[in-house]
């Protein structure tokens, strides 16, 4: 008796050891993270310092808006639009010019990266926030006066009030380039010119190609969203015009 | 590992003997019906509070500490639970811009995360950004198909990872998409991206055949589908063109898919393929059964969604 059991034993070791192990059934399903759900105390309470801290800062008043600017408060140029092409351009000024000991002749950004308004009154962290939710940073490309044509050609067609600075565009009413100055002056032929821009766009966003291939190319290390907020922590009140650099008769 | 299947095998049939008269039939029976349940998430984008109550798309829904507990009480459901992340861990919040990441590790360390794969916005500090915030993970990350030989994540990413969970040995590997014109190349620097289809071939067969997994888990972040683009790699171009793959978790795409989707692979077997949208709103969960080769042969397979 007891030899069998022993054979038993073994048999049944042999047998175990080998029958694999598959899937015989799934279910799949997604679940819903609602309010009915209870918080948990330990991670709620371990996010509280770090969120306090954000509250309190982005609560912080920088400077104030006279009044409501948003990015259709005009046609081809807005209020919002002009004070970011013309922060992005005075912030970044001083930093390109000590590094290459040149100036920057035109700034320009796109109208679809401004991400929300600037309300009437006081401007907050938060509201920098808002307005440039990414991370995008400054660059000046240096262009041919063909891509800056091309620049200018862009803009044209696009009919889009895609920010500008130390560009003027005049056009008749039915859309044709009548003058494009760049600091009061034509494009010159064979000159190179610097255009301060985003990352985002020098690298081909809004199929801006003519960024892509720059004659030099200078990279700030300098956020957007951070040139936004050092220019609001340096102004009282922010200008909020519409100053014709792009304009149809 | 074969030796200690072996020790609770004979012990357990030890037990059998001495109750005596047990049949081949009950022992089968009752080794039957592990249980092994997958958690995971995708693109929660820094998403660390829930919506606020008047969110116009999404009121009151996500929120880590919800989640966190949603997480503990399936874990004491089943302790034989793995969870996992698809990448986009970063960026979406103040959180992110203030901390660089920092808070999202940890709380996904509070959470017991077991893995997660890279997105490209977890590159959105660089990936000098990325490698500082890796003492705060508890968890380790996967991707089959980045080659980080000359960056500084060489050595800290794996191409997969193997866990053991109630007997059942699962492989999970990752899979990230790619970098060029989506990252930029100051960001990514000397990460390699080579093709993730082909590297998935590769994996499955290393986990399948050589590891010998029970279940194999594919981490991707390279999108459901392209309808634009329907050549570029996706997830359910990738459930179609590999063998082996029991599942795939996928993200970067943002699909909020209300039930997973079953595809059928290179061998006409079912492959789950599934994604929870984005910014924490979701968690997908998906129970597998196991139950000895012989049985699954004579009763077959099923698999229910919902």
């Amino acid at each position: 008796m007891k030899k069998i059991v022993a054979l038993l034993v073994v048999f049944l070791v042999v047998a175990c050891a080998k029958e694999k192990q598959s899937i015989s059934r799934i279910e799949g399903k997604r679940i819903t993270i609602s309010d009915s759900l209870p918080a948990d105390q330990a991670i709620e309470d371990y996010i509280k310092p770090y969120r306090d801290r954000i509250k309190e800062d982005m609560s912080k008043v920088l400077s104030y808006a006279p009044i409501d600017m948003h990015k259709n408060d005009g046609e081809l140029e807005t209020t919002i639009g002009n004070l970011m092409s013309d922060f992005v351009r005075s912030q970044s000024e001083p930093i390109f010019n000590k590094r290459t000991g040149k100036n920057i002749d035109i700034c320009l950004l796109n109208h679809g990266g401004i991400r929300a308004p600037i309300p009437k009154g006081p401007i907050k962290t938060q509201t920098a926030f808002n307005v440039m939710p990414f991370e995008n940073s400054i660059v000046v490309a240096e262009l041919t006066s063909e891509n800056v044509h091309g620049l200018v050609d862009y803009l044209v067609t696009a009919k889009r009030a895609h920010p500008i600075a130390g560009l003027t565009i005049k056009l008749d009413k039915d859309y044709k380039l009548l003058e494009a100055l760049v600091n009061g002056k034509p494009i010159e032929d064979g000159k190179t010119y610097h255009v301060v821009t985003s990352d985002y766009l020098q690298n081909g966003g809004d199929r801006m190609n003519f960024l892509k291939n720059p004659v030099t190319l200078e990279v700030l290390d300098y956020k957007i969203r951070n040139a936004m907020i050092d220019y609001f922590k340096s102004v009282d009140t922010i200008p909020a015009r519409l100053d014709g650099r792009f304009v149809k008769q | 590992m074969k030796r200690r299947d072996f020790i609770q095998h004979s012990l357990a049939t030890g037990a059998f003997v001495t109750l005596g008269g047990l049949s081949l039939q009950s022992f089968t029976a009752n080794n039957a019906k592990k249980h092994i349940t997958i958690l995971h998430t995708n693109d929660v984008h820094s998403h660390i509070d829930p919506f606020d109550a008047n969110d116009a798309r999404n009121p009151n829904q996500g929120g880590a500490a919800r989640r966190a507990s949603l997480i503990a009480n399936i874990r004491k459901e089943n302790p034989n639970t793995l969870l996992l992340d698809a990448g986009d861990i970063f960026q979406g919040t103040p959180y992110f811009n203030y901390y660089g990441g920092e808070l999202e590790f940890k709380l996904m360390s509070m959470m017991k995360y077991d893995l997660a794969t890279i997105g490209n916005h977890d590159y959105d500090n660089g990936i000098d950004g990325l490698y500082a915030q890796l003492p705060n993970a508890d968890f380790e990350f996967v991707s089959a198909n980045y080659d980080f030989t000359n960056t500084v994540m060489d050595t800290h990413v794996k191409p997969y990872k193997i866990f053991i969970k109630d007997g059942i040995k699962i492989g999970i590997f990752g899979l990230g998409i790619k970098l060029n014109g989506l990252v930029d190349k100051r960001m990514y620097k000397e990460t390699v991206y080579n093709d993730p289809i082909e590297s998935a071939q590769d994996m499955s067969r290393i986990l399948k055949e050589e590891e010998k997994c029970d279940l194999v888990i594919c981490l991707s972040h390279l999108g459901y589908k392209y309808s634009k683009h329907p050549d570029r790699p996706s997830d359910l171009i990738l459930a179609k063109k590999t063998k082996n793959i029991d599942l795939i978790i996928g993200g970067h795409t943002h699909t909020f898919l209300p039930k997973p989707t079953i595809e059928k692979n290179l061998n006409g077997d079912s492959v789950l393929v599934n994604q929870v949208g984005a910014y924490g709103l979701y968690v997908g969960r998906i129970d597998f059964y196991f139950d000895d080769e012989k049985n699954v042969i004579a009763n077959g397979k099923s698999i229910i969604v919902k």
